[in-house]
């Protein structure tokens, strides 16, 4: 569904993404992880072509994505690391100007915002301005607001920074949710545990390349290509597996 | 641009008017402070209206002569309707001026009369009157002068061409002049004129009245050039457009660091990941920031119409044709602000001096006819001072559309600059 292909970005000397390749297919969860600064929210900016990459491409159902009135750009959906909401708007107002952003009106749009706030179960607050919302309520919206033209492809950049065990416990329902109807995901993010229960592969980059592209258990369980020494200290969580990959000094 | 993407510029424009309507700060800002200045500024400039007195400019006036001509002085200084005369001492009347009470002090000295008298057929020296001003009222000084010197020559001439003490000058001069080394035709011509003189006098009293002496050979009469004859000068037409137009561009200049906020705050990513062209957003932003502008100019305006009495003298469609091209210019400033600019809150500082700046020269505060001729030719490159003269020339001055073209193109062409420089500056890659 999703194709990244050769990715490059730098930003004078600095190269913040090198060469990145991976691929999302539908009803499929890939997790992005790699150290701050590692190049994740770069790749997923070039992906929901907020960055111009310097070479590479993207490719959605198979054609390369080309400038900013694409119409394939419908078939993603972005979920930014910050809070991109209006706080002095409703939830529901949000909504409609995000919606409208892809062309929805009317009836369709109505049923949009009714669908997706049912969704991260905010139906009931929705004339309510999103400044008195919860930090989890917010995240929630953050979400829903990626999601009203249903996308194909959802790239979420940390969607769960500061949220609490519950909130975070039906954004994980919401995505399984989504990886049911098909939709191909991209999930960046810190918490280890997160992508254990929710990966399907795993990505890792550093220093803007990838490192890993296996899933959980090929990364667990080693292959060949690791040293006998590596091989006989075996780490056995996704946590000891990354921290052997990126090196155990402080980035940023 | 084959199909205007419809739905998502409605929604760009709905959303920045929820935005600032929701803004309760922003609302007042915008439409109340701008009426409150603006009339007062208005009740400050206002020219005389439908029964308003012109103010009188406050003199004192010493005389210590008390001879006829300098009682004459003070009579013709006290009728006069420019003027409101008071006659203190002298230490009194310094003090008064001192403290700003009083424009200025008139102080006739003695041997005044006497001495003008003789000065006026050109013998002896000229007397002095001692003008005390307050040196930050120039302008009333300059007209007090040329008020007193009317009623200087008037009362004069008057004694000296009817009063006693021009006929003993006279009759005192003749034998003077006769036994002078003066050149001879002159002598002549001189005794000549003063023998004429002494014949006014002993003409028997009643025949015509006293003798009226020298007066000032024409009257004026003063009309003000504005819209029409019976048609007074409304102050607050021009000081409700300089303020709306300032408050209008601090919304602009407001709407620019607002974009730099929903940049910070990740929105703008939100609206780049959209299928919606650079084009689009920017025309958005332009399009919900000129309504903005408008509904400020038309609300200050339709307040001064309702309370104050303005009236677009001139041609209407010429005034909505400036009042739009001013708020299209307004809000390409406000994108300009967005694509320079860096924080939120340096931007904020900056472009508020930038606003003080363009309508401080653009004339908004104190009509551009008072700034030095320079000064009136540099502030022409100033986009608010086109918006000012379109509204003036629209409005109290009552000219027609013709006139109200050149402050459209202006301030279209500013707009296209603006919107221009805009575009090419911004920073379109959300990293
Ligand atoms: N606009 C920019 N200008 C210059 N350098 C940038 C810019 N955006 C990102 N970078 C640099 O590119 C590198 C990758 O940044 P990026 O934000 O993609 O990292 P990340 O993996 O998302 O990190 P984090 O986990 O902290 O969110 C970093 O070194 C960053 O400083
Ligand atoms: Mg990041």
């Amino acid at each position: 569904m999703l194709t990244i292909n050769h990715l490059r970005k730098s930003y004078g000397p600095l190269v913040a993404v090198d060469d990145v390749s991976f691929s999302v297919e539908r009803g499929q969860l890939v997790g992005l992880l790699g150290p701050n600064g590692a190049g994740k929210t770069t790749t997923v900016s070039m992906v929901a072509g907020l960055v111009t990459p310097d070479t590479g491409d993207v490719l959605v159902g198979g054609a390369a994505l080309r400038g900013d009135t694409d119409p394939k750009k419908r078939q993603i959906g972005l979920v930014p690391q910050d809070l991109a909401l209006y706080d002095e708007l409703s939830a529901r107002a949000n909504l409609r100007f995000f919606g409208a952003l892809y062309d929805l009106s009317g009836a369709a749009l109505d049923k949009a915002i009714a669908a997706a706030l049912e969704l991260v179960g905010l139906a009931d607050r929705e004339r309510d301005l999103v400044k008195t919302f919860s930090g989890g309520m917010k995240r929630r919206l953050n979400l829903a607001a990626g999601l009203l033209h249903d996308p194909d492809i959802l790239l979420l950049d940390e969607p769960t920074v500061g949220v609490d065990p519950q909130s975070r416990n039906a954004i994980f329902d919401n995505l399984e949710e989504l990886k049911r109807r098909g939709k191909a995901l991209l999930y960046t993010t810190h918490y280890m545990e997160e992508v254990e229960r929710l990966a399907d592969r795993i990505v890792v980059i550093d220093h803007g390349g990838v490192i890993a592209d296996d899933t959980l258990s090929g990364l667990l369980n080693g292959d060949g290509s690791r040293s006998a020494l590596e091989a006989e200290t075996r780490p056995r969580t996704l946590e000891a597996v990354f921290l052997t990959l990126t090196g155990r000094s402080l980035r940023d | 641009m084959a199909n205007i993407p419809v739905t998502p510029l409605l929604a760009m424009i709905r959303k920045d008017l929820q935005l600032f309507f929701s803004d309760r700060r922003s609302v007042i800002v915008s439409f109340v402070v701008p009426i409150a200045i603006g009339a007062f500024f208005g009740s400050i400039f206002s020219g005389p209206g439908d029964n308003a007195e012109p103010a009188r400019i406050a003199i004192a006036v010493i005389d210590q002569d008390g001879s006829a001509i300098s009682k004459a002085i003070v009579t013709g200084l006290q009728s006069d309707r420019n003027l409101k005369v008071a006659t203190p001492a002298e230490a009194e009347a310094r003090d008064a001026v001192k403290r700003g009470r009083t424009a200025v002090g008139v102080i006739i000295p003695k041997n005044f009369g006497d001495a003008a008298g003789k000065a006026f057929f050109g013998g002896g020296a000229k007397p002095d009157v001692n003008l005390v001003y307050d040196p930050s009222r120039n302008t009333e000084l300059a007209m007090v002068r040329g008020i007193m010197t009317q009623h200087i020559m008037d009362a004069v001439s008057r004694e000296m061409f009817g009063g006693a003490m021009g006929k003993q000058y006279v009759e005192k001069s003749l034998p003077e002049i006769e036994s002078s080394k003066m050149p001879a035709e002159q002598k002549a011509v001189l005794l000549q004129l003063l023998r004429s003189v002494q014949g006014v006098y002993n003409q028997p009293a009643g025949a015509g009245g006293r003798p009226q002496g020298v007066t000032m050979p024409y009257a004026v009469h003063e009309e003000a050039m504005t819209a029409g004859s019976n048609v007074a000068y409304n102050g607050y037409a021009h000081s409700f457009a300089g303020m709306g137009i300032q408050f209008l561009l601090f919304a602009m200049a407001n709407l620019g660091v607002e974009m730099l906020l929903e940049r910070q705050r990740g929105l703008w990513r939100r609206l780049r990941s959209a299928p919606v062209s650079r084009f689009t957003l920017l025309t958005g932003k332009a399009a919900s920031g000129s309504i903005i502008s408008f509904l400020i100019l038309t609300v200050c305006f339709a307040f001064a119409m309702i309370v104050f009495k303005v009236r677009i003298q001139g041609s209407v469609v010429g005034f909505l044709g400036v009042a739009i091209a001013c708020s299209i210019m307004a809000s390409s400033f406000g994108l300009l602000v967005a694509a320079l600019g860096n924080s939120p809150a340096t931007a904020r500082g900056i472009t508020t001096l930038a606003v003080l700046m363009m309508v401080m020269l653009g004339g908004a505060w104190v009509p551009t006819f008072v700034f030095p001729a320079w000064l009136q030719q540099f502030t022409l490159i100033v986009p608010v001072r086109w918006a000012v003269d379109g509204l003036d020339a629209t409005t109290w001055r009552g000219v027609g559309l013709a006139g109200a073209l050149a402050p459209i193109g202006v301030l279209l062409a500013f707009a296209a600059a603006f919107g221009a420089l805009a575009a090419s500056r911004f920073k379109w890659e959300e990293a």
